[in-house]
């Protein structure tokens, strides 16, 4: 282990992820990452890899492609927009089964948006992104210490699986500041042969091609099915979520990333005045905790999602649930922060109203949080 | 002990800084520490504000609307948040910068000649730490070794040379607010 230090969450994920030898980055500033564009620029030429500006994030994500093609471990950043315009080229790694790690730190959308943390790009995040049948996995940190941790182990899901992983994040995330230490990680001891790669024909081997392009119907649809094959087995074997304070609870918070943060100080609260109120964390936005959401369901009279967007993981809290339970929503949109007294009294509401909210923030209260 | 407080001003004055400081401070005594700043449209707008937490817990959510303490370098900044300062909380505010002070009657309020003190000193630039004395004259929640050695790190390099102008404007700020505090 590491000395203890204080970091940006950004700055902590660009370290972290020079440390998991990572070979190649390639990216286009955007605000709230350029902090990961700026430290990698600085630190990885001196620790050996290849960091290039690109001239866009389209051209960014195809150089991902390119060197993940050659074996190399590489990654791209972006926000929000950028994306966006990265999905086509996303869609082509899953197709071809090649490993990366896309950080995306959430900004407020839809559109340019804004510059403020979001957790609007769930769906996209969650449902591959692009086009085809494909996922990929998804992991959200929730503090500084896990943009460094899940930045090694995002890596090696993507070896593992031979896929795009990506980590959402967002904006506060990548800005804060707080503790963190980076552990012991011999990179040479967690990356995979990759025997696929094309890196020249020995003369004893066929030809490795790395392609995305099928022009049979019949290979095209063998080519889902594995991929297919793989997700059920992710959707087995890589769920990870947290709870926190579960055990007694009759209501239960279920929230990700920062709005788990925030969903924790609404539990003292809740805890003060006496009322058993729990949190599920989702870590793994996929796979999907729905098997623990369905278990839990039965022993809570509520369950409220809390979530920085109009309602979107709202929808795989209610797909696991599958009516057991009354499942509200409560969030804010465009960069605003639900502040954690404005979600407390809005639990308060619905369970004095005992009727479906709205989701949206009463008049007195819209006033938010925002960094 | 946890000690939520917002830190809050013009681009420039140094508030970001003060509560980098106060979070390095509180990790070197090992406690649980988030730093939070704004970096949004304000930022580009002028003005600036960080939350900084220290705590013996973990720190549940590092953006609150509530504060124990609330440190207020300009105006704006006071009609933003001397209403989200907790009951029975602190209030310590510049005062060149704040002309209309505050009116809540339930909370310790200080007006810390900042201003002034920096420029005795013959640097305008230690404003930030005079006020960061006169709060821990208030909570005295970390060391001052601890807080010097928040402030070597936080500090690029070329400017260790002022160092000891930022702990002198440290310990001015503590004899200012200490003064009130024994009134």
């Amino acid at each position: 282990m590491g000395e203890t230090v204080l970091m940006k969450g950004n700055e902590a994920l660009a370290k972290a992820a020079i440390l998991a030898g990572c070979d190649g980055y390639f990216g286009y500033p955007i605000t709230p990452q350029s902090e990961i564009l700026e430290y990698i620029s600085r630190e990885l030429p001196k620790a050996g890899g290849v960091m290039i500006q690109a001239e866009s994030e389209l051209a960014a994500i195809n150089m991902v492609y390119g060197a993940a093609g050659a074996g190399a471990r590489v990654m791209t950043s972006s926000s929000s927009p950028g994306i966006s315009l990265m999905q086509e080229g996303i869609s082509y790694l899953a197709s071809a089964e090649l490993p990366c790690l896309v950080v995306n730190v959430n900004r407020g959308g839809p559109g340019l948006g804004t510059i403020q943390p979001s957790q609007s790009d769930y769906f996209q995040a969650t449902r591959g992104g692009g086009h085809g049948d494909y996922r990929t996995i998804v992991l959200a940190p929730a503090s500084v210490q896990e943009m460094a941790d899940f930045t090694y182990l995002a890596f090696d899901l993507a070896d593992k699986y031979r896929m795009p992983v990506m980590i959402l994040a967002d904006g506060a995330l990548g800005q804060m500041m707080e503790k963190v230490t980076f552990p012991d990680y011999d990179p040479d001891e967690h990356k995979l042969p990759k025997p696929w790669a094309t890196v020249g024909k020995p003369p004893d081997r066929e030809r490795n091609i790395i392609t995305s392009l099928y022009i049979e119907p019949e290979h095209m649809e063998e080519i889902n099915l594995k991929l297919q094959q793989k997700y059920r087995q992710i959707e087995q074997e890589e769920v990870r979520w947290e709870e926190i304070e579960t055990g007694d609870a009759d209501i239960i918070l279920v929230a990700f990333g920062l709005a788990a943060r925030i969903s924790r100080k609404v539990i003292e609260l809740a805890r003060e005045s006496g009322l058993r109120v729990g949190l599920l964390q989702p870590v793994s936005l996929y796979p999907f905790p729905s098997p623990r959401l369905h278990q839990l369901a039965s022993q809570a009279q509520l369950m409220l999602t809390v979530e920085m967007n109009a309602g979107q993981m709202v929808e795989d809290v209610r797909l696991a649930v599958a009516g057991q339970t009354r499942v509200e929503f409560y969030g804010r949109t465009g960069g605003m922060i639900p502040a954690p007294e404005e979600v407390w009294e809005y639990l308060n509401q619905l369970l004095e109203n005992n009727t479906s909210g709205t989701g949206q923030p009463v008049a007195r209260n819209m006033e938010g949080a925002q960094p | 002990m946890k000690e939520e407080v917002i830190i809050a001003g013009f681009g420039g004055q140094g508030v970001l800084t003060m509560g980098m400081v106060l979070a390095y401070a509180g990790m070197v005594e090992g406690k649980e520490v988030s730093w939070m700043p704004s970096y949004g449209p304000e930022m580009r707008g002028g003005t600036a504000n960080c939350i900084a937490i220290i705590s013996d817990e973990p720190v549940s959510s590092p953006i609150i609307t509530q504060y124990d303490t609330a440190v207020i370098l300009n105006q704006p900044s006071l009609e933003k948040f001397e209403s989200r300062v907790k009951p029975g909380g602190l209030l310590l505010y510049e005062s060149n910068n704040i002309l209309q002070p505050p009116t809540r009657t339930d909370l310790t309020c200080q007006s810390i000649p900042a201003a002034v003190e920096a420029s005795n000193l013959d640097n305008s630039r230690v404003l930030n730490m005079v006020m960061l004395g006169a709060f821990l004259a208030h909570r005295p929640i970390l060391d001052i070794t601890s807080i010097r050695a928040g402030l070597k790190q936080v500090l690029p390099e070329r400017y260790h040379h002022l160092l000891s102008i930022n702990e002198e404007a440290i310990r001015r700020g503590q004899e200012l607010a200490q003064q009130e505090v024994e009134a």
